[in-house]
């Protein structure tokens, strides 16, 4: 019988801790001068260095060291003076060299944080997520694999592997354990990779695209009772590939765990595999054994230290931080807080933004984006960004209701259109023939028609009761089937029952 | 700690992916005795004070700049493949997991 | 003409006395007559070779401006990836592999124009002293054929013997040019460290690893260093400063006002008398010349095998992982249903020989958790103390001197079946591949018990290797005016068999 979220809360506490992998966006590899575009045909993209030929050596891509110290920097950490890459040995078949170059003891950045802030039973709440560690490595390639069932790995008969992606740049950033988060541990996961996606955006490190791989959440999660202090059997979840997923897998975590203690069982050390499409994780690689990785300083390397104005000239090139950076959007669009806290969970803040730069009014921006076209993506179960529909269109549509070229009820029928795949506004308005009625005799006729048929209301209206005119200007509305301006109907009627 | 046996021999094949037959496991580990016991003798002066070498050079800070070069081309990245197929190489059924 | 040194058939050929189509093609005569008794060669690249030769020979005849050694062939060890050519590291697991792309010093070579005449045979990933390691089997010594060349280049050496080849190319990992050149009566040196490019170098132990030259005599060995010498953005443990002055110096040889260090603890016991008497007999010779011998202690390199044997297999543990069926070489057991990991571990099963196995697993066990500190860990201050051992030497000595190895050749067979015997053949190579500091071996005479050659060596402080051709230069002159000849005009006749 399976429990609520509510009864695993009541009994433990959720210790969370987040690894997050990034590949950068550097032009080259990490350690050689190969090209690191995203769906290249396969092996096309490789060398002597990154098919682990033998005889090839490496050498650092001295750009992804920028971009890490730039992270290192933005997540408030302290810049190792003296890093080493070391090698962690272990086989397997999309892995050239049989060992990763990664960093071990003697990771770049140390010892950092994220505040987050996420809305609470009591208000919105700041939660602070300590960071251990910011380490360089390397990506590894990619399998087919042939002949199964589901082009899974199980039940397979062959692989077939492109090495395109092998040595490609990866940052990992690796949380401290984050305690006291309670019943909002799900949430705060979701906001700590939110603000580090923000954050790496910001600093144009990587594209940190989730669907497409370029950044990837492992989450981990255990329980332990309330008021106890050992803590539990962690599980590693990986495969988690977006927000969503992330608050999905802790919640889903969390909930398993408590069945299996509640039954007096153990959570078992291990790897799982989160399922878009159940929210369930899939049991993977049992870590009870540790690995043995035989790590130890990579002999074709030589240390990094970074002099202090190497570090102080890479502060200098931090953008503002994204949380100060809405603070300022905030206090320039006088937006109250709840707004904006729901402009921020629906990650919608930079799309709104892009949408007030290209000129339109920040109220009018955020109410489609967060309105009709959010409404939109709801019924069709997609993100608002998965639709057809840019800031681009939505910031012309706004300046056409501006002018007066299309009432909000037309505006609506645009971005339909545009969403729907009809092209630009333009083509929209164009192919379905929208256009606002403003010629004054067509509508004459339908203000006659109206008063005609509603003599006791336009007679109020008169006589001065000016609220009974909005009866008649509903009427007239639809009369036009809502291609009228309705301030022009208003005053035109007002006008022709003496009131204007 | 000097000596192994079978067994710690016969996970170390596994570590470094070396089929190996029970009589080579057994031989082996005989002779990582006599092995061990010579090259134990680095702990005699290891103390604590003598810093590691792990590099003969105090090199510090060798990068290359963030420049694209040209790649092999996929004939060339695949000529030594012991089989390969749409471009890429083929390799025996791989157990475990997606990593 | 084969007889000749690099450099007097580098003139020849700027005379035109001889072209180097006709050089190259004396050399495939000579390899082809007596390649099948030495066994230094895996691989004859005839077509290449000659196609390089009259390469230069068509730039000569326009008068382009050459390197010095332009159109001289070299033999090249195995371990150099070269465009094209098979490379196999004398392991079965590479066996047709041909390289897509060429190393460094291959690329250095093929731009100074020496013609390469085919790839040459040693141990196995280059762990040994004997090249009995070869998965194609041994090479023999041209001294005496039934005894071991040295190890791990006992190809090149042997082919500079045996008159194959004036120029040859090694790689020293913990002696593997300077032993082969003492038991074959030839120069091999170690460059200082990160002096020569290892890109394409199929590494064994990364933090050791240099290729160097090797050829008959100390000028010929400083023309090639230079011509493969150089910083490498490709290699970022090369190290970016001017490559030192060794052809002056071994044209020069001036050892006056020297001071040579005579290292107290690589000589004595367990060195043969014929090779003790020989080192002695050299450091007269090089006082005689104007140099001042001192002794100097080192007492830490007693501890420098021990580090050796647990660096070098910890590194090639993880260097060779990627030998594993995947991408190239050799695949073993891939039928229906067996899975990639059982493909690995069979093919590195049958691919490596029982040496590489040894030494991977014993790497394997010193980084492993638990173990890491108390091996690998411990040998990596042993590699301080050495290094420390030869600053302080070096502040008493330009530059330091012992024998090169214990023992004259030993036979073939003799040691294969005892690693540990075979392992102290290095003892006196060792402790120079730990600090990175360059290192020379050159012939000081015969041995009297069993008349084969005797090796001397020669240390310098790192970047400083002009200093060793100083001295070698210096003790190859006087050596030569006591003999009358060079060592080499005694070994015995071969290839009488046609």
């Amino acid at each position: 019988m399976s429990l609520t979220y509510e009864d695993v809360i009541a009994k433990y506490e959720p210790v969370l801790g987040l690894e997050v992998h990034v590949e950068l966006n550097t032009n080259s590899k990490m350690f050689c001068g190969c090209s690191t575009i995203f769906g290249a045909e396969p092996n096309t993209q490789t060398c002597p260095v990154c098919l682990a030929l033998p005889g090839a050596l490496p050498v650092v891509n001295e750009k992804a060291i920028e971009s890490t110290i730039k992270i290192g920097l933005a997540l408030n950490c302290s810049i190792a003076p003296f890093s080493r890459f070391a090698r962690k040995n272990y086989f397997y078949p999309d892995m050239p060299k049989n060992f990763q170059i990664s960093q071990y003891d003697e990771p770049i950045c140390v010892n950092g944080y994220v505040d987050v802030e996420i809305e609470t039973d009591e208000g919105p709440k700041k939660f602070r997520v300590e960071v251990e560690r910011v380490h360089m490595e390397e990506d590894t390639g990619k399998s087919l694999h042939v002949g199964g069932a589901t082009g899974r790995i199980h039940g397979a008969e062959y692989s077939l592997l492109d090495y395109n992606r092998a040595g490609i740049p990866l940052v990992e950033i690796v949380t401290k354990i984050v305690p006291g988060t309670g019943k909002y541990a799900p949430e705060v996961a979701k906001a700590y990779v939110a603000e580090l996606r923000d954050i790496l955006r910001s600093l144009g490190v990587s594209d940190v695209k989730m669907e497409q791989g370029s950044l990837r959440c492992d989450a981990n999660v255990s329980l332990r009772l309330i008021g106890v202090e050992k803590l539990g059997t962690r599980s590693e979840t990986k495969n988690v590939n977006s927000l969503r997923s992330v608050e999905r897998a802790v919640r889903g975590e969390m909930i398993r765990h408590a069945e299996l203690l509640n039954k007096g069982e153990r959570v078992v050390q291990e790897t799982r595999h989160f399922q878009e499409e159940s929210g369930l994780t899939r049991s993977g690689r049992s870590k009870e054994q540790a690995e043995d990785y035989r790590y130890f300083p990579e002999p074709d390397l030589v240390p990094v230290e970074p002099d202090a104005k190497w570090i102080e000239e890479l502060r200098a090139q931090l953008p503002e931080r994204p949380s100060v950076h809405r603070k300022r959007l905030q206090e320039e669009w006088s937006v109250p807080d709840k707004e904006m806290a729901a402009m921020i969970n629906a990650d919608l803040l930079d799309t709104v933004e892009a949408t007030v730069i290209l000129g339109s009014d920040p109220t009018k921006a955020r109410s489609w984006w967060l309105g009709e076209i959010s409404r939109i993506a709801n019924e069709q179960n997609v993100s608002v960004k998965e639709l057809a529909i840019t800031p681009t269109d939505v910031a012309e549509i706004v300046a056409l209701v501006a002018k007066g070229e299309l009432t909000d009820k037309l505006a609506r029928q645009v971005v339909e259109g545009v969403i729907a795949g009809e092209g630009k506004p333009a083509a929209v308005i164009s192919a379905r023939g929208i256009k606002v009625v403003n010629d004054d005799s067509a509508l004459m006729a339908a203000i006659e028609k109206a008063c005609a048929e509603q003599p006791e209301t336009a007679e109020k209206v008169r006589n001065g009761h000016l609220p009974a005119a909005g009866a008649l200007i509903g009427a007239i509305m639809k009369e036009t089937k809502g291609q009228a301006d309705a301030a022009r109907v208003r005053e035109l009627l007002l006008s022709f029952l003496g009131q204007a | 700690m000097s000596s192994l046996s079978r067994d710690e021999v016969a996970n170390l094949a596994r570590l470094a992916r070396i089929e190996m037959s029970d009589e080579e496991l057994v031989s082996l580990a005989s002779e990582f005795t006599v092995i061990l016991e010579a090259v134990a003798r680095v702990q005699e002066v290891a103390s604590a004070d003598v810093a590691p070498t792990s590099h003969p050079l105090p090199l510090r800070n060798v990068f290359r700049p963030d420049v694209t070069t040209p790649s092999l081309t996929p004939e060339e990245a695949l000529s030594g493949a012991p089989a390969s197929e749409e471009q890429r190489f083929r390799v025996p059924q791989i157990l475990g997991e997606e990593a | 003409m084969i007889r000749s040194s690099a450099s007097e058939m580098a003139s020849a050929l700027a005379q035109g006395e001889i072209t180097s189509v006709a050089l190259t093609q004396l050399h495939l005569d000579r390899i082809a007559s007596v390649d099948k008794d030495v066994h230094a060669f895996l691989h004859i690249d005839t077509e290449g070779a000659l196609e390089q030769a009259s390469a230069v020979d068509a730039k000569r005849a326009k008068g382009e401006k050459l390197s010095p050694l332009a159109g001289v062939p070299l033999a090249l060890k195995d371990v150099l990836a070269q465009k094209g050519v098979p490379t196999t590291c004398g392991s079965k697991i590479l066996e047709g592999w041909r390289p897509p792309y060429d190393s460094t010093v291959v690329a250095k070579l093929k731009k100074n124009d020496i013609v390469i005449l085919g790839k040459t045979n040693m141990d196995e990933f280059a762990m040994g002293s004997s090249t009995e390691n070869s998965a194609y089997g041994p090479t023999h010594n041209p001294w005496d054929l039934s005894r071991i060349p040295g190890g791990s280049g006992g190809g090149s050496a042997a082919s500079l013997a045996a008159f194959e080849a004036p120029l040859a190319i090694g790689t020293d990992t913990g002696g593997s040019i300077r032993q082969p050149a003492a038991v074959t009566g030839t120069v091999g040196v170690k460059p200082t460290y990160g002096g020569v490019s290892r890109y394409g170098l199929v590494a064994f132990s990364s933090s050791l690893d240099q290729a160097g030259p090797c050829a008959r005599t100390v000028l010929d060995t400083a023309l090639l260093h230079e011509a493969i010498a150089g910083h490498d953005a490709k290699d970022a443990t090369s190290i970016n400063a001017p490559v030192p002055q060794v052809v002056a110096a071994a044209k020069s040889g001036d050892v006056k006002g020297m001071k040579i260090g005579v290292v107290k603890e690589l000589n004595g016991d367990g060195y043969q008398p014929g090779v003790r008497a020989r080192f002695e007999e050299s450091l007269e010779l090089l006082a005689k010349a104007g140099a001042e011998i001192v002794e100097v202690s080192c007492p830490n390199f007693e501890y420098a095998l021990a580090a050796y044997y647990l660096i070098a297999p910890s590194e090639c543990s993880s260097n060779l992982a990627r030998f594993d069926a995947m991408r190239y070489g050799l695949r073993v057991g891939d039928v229906n249903g067996a899975s990639a990991e059982e493909v690995m571990n069979l093919t590195r099963e049958v691919g490596f020989g029982r040496e590489v196995k040894r030494r991977i697993i014993l790497g394997t066990y010193a980084l492993s958790s638990g173990y890491y500190d108390a091996y690998y860990g411990s040998a990596q201050k042993v590699r301080t103390l050495i290094t420390q051992d030869f600053t302080a030497a070096f502040t008493k000595a330009d530059v330091l001197v012992s024998p090169t190895c214990p023992t004259t050749a030993f036979k073939i067979g003799e040691k294969s079946n005892d690693p540990l015997a075979m392992y102290l053949n290095d003892i006196a190579t060792i402790p120079v591949n730990m600090a990175g500091i360059g290192g020379m071996s050159l012939p000081s005479g015969l041995a009297d018990e069993d008349g084969l050659p005797v090796g001397f060596q020669i240390m310098s402080p790192v970047m400083k290797d002009e200093r060793m051709y100083s001295v070698g230069a210096a003790l190859e002159a006087a050596l030569l005016s006591k003999w009358g000849a060079p060592i080499l005009s005694k070994v015995p006749a071969l290839g009488g068999r046609v």
